[in-house]
């Protein structure tokens, strides 16, 4: 789906009423009278509201049918949920790059500490290479930046 | 141990914002440097396909921020702001700026609250001028969420392993 019209379909779901209206047609089609009977609105304000929801893609009328019933493109729906899915897994491989980062000045604080405490000591980070000390490591960070 | 720590994002219905809640093993003031210090920051940022370069960082209030994404040495997208506000080690207001946009600007809050453990739940709210911008943002994590892949997670928890 463009993007351009899944903006609309956000944009659409924005309203409370034609939140509504969804939740009704997911039960099943409805047509614009039976989908007016619960509110104080006129077949005319509801009429209005499928209008939008039709033209972000969300629902679909039947030309030929007498009753015209409305129809919830519930694929359209999947499609946004995804869609919010992918930004949340972005934002989570930020945090997870962000907890291999704490993970690493964790370390680095431990080995100042023990090369504080003792100079002979080896901290646990430099253990596999003597030479990797802190300097090392943050140099070799600073290439990646 | 960090996989159990899944971040939420909120996108109201009434107010054009994106809330983003995640919780870290770690200290809060350790948490509150990676945000502030700029090498740390530029670690993590990403995205991973570019490298991030830092060419303004005055974290205080009152003080400015700016940086570059670079691919293969090319600058393909900067972004600025201010440091609203730096309240160590609980809270962070910054304003934030794609330069392809330079009308755009979102208020970003970033809360640091203590769990028990030596734990930290951050809660990041961004707020935009419209729902039609708070949904190209939402939409940006489509391109760029699928092309990421896992590589540069694997590096850097590879190199901590």
């Amino acid at each position: 789906m463009a993007r351009d019209q899944l903006s609309r379909a956000f944009a659409a779901l924005a309203d409370p009423t034609r939140r509504d209206l969804v939740a009704r047609l997911s039960l099943g089609d409805a047509t614009v009278g039976e989908l007016a009977a619960p509110y104080r609105l006129t077949p005319q304000a509801i009429s209005k509201h499928l209008k939008v929801l039709e033209e972000a893609g969300l629902v679909t009328r039947r030309r030929d049918a007498q009753r015209r019933p409305v129809h919830l493109e519930a694929e359209v729906l999947d499609q946004m949920t995804a869609w919010i899915e992918r930004y949340r897994a972005q934002a989570e491989e930020r945090f997870r790059r962000l907890d291999a980062v704490l993970d690493q000045m964790a370390a680095d604080e431990r080995a100042a500490d023990d090369r504080a405490a003792d100079d002979q000591a080896v901290g646990e980070t430099a253990a596999d290479d003597p030479t990797a000390d802190d300097d090392g490591r943050r140099m070799e960070r600073g290439d990646r930046t | 141990m960090s996989s159990t720590n899944k971040t939420q994002i909120l996108a109201s219905d009434k107010v054009p914002t994106i809330t983003i809640i995640r919780e870290f093993d770690h200290p809060r003031e350790r948490v509150f440097r990676a945000f502030t210090d700029p090498d740390l920051y530029a670690q993590w940022i990403g995205p991973r396909a570019l490298t991030t370069k830092i060419t303004k960082w005055t974290a205080r209030t009152g003080g400015e921020w700016a940086f570059v994404n670079l691919q293969d040495g090319q600058e393909v997208a900067s972004f600025f702001g201010s440091f609203h506000e730096v309240r160590a080690p609980e809270r962070l207001v910054w304003t934030f700026t794609w330069e392809g946009a330079p009308d755009g600007v979102s208020l970003e809050t970033m809360t640091f609250e203590e769990l028990p453990g030596d734990r930290t739940r951050i809660t990041g709210l961004s707020v935009v001028d419209s729902f039609e911008v708070r949904d190209q943002i939402l939409a940006s994590g489509m391109e760029v969420g699928v092309v990421e892949g896992y590589e540069k997670l694997d590096e850097l928890l590879a190199k901590t392993a």
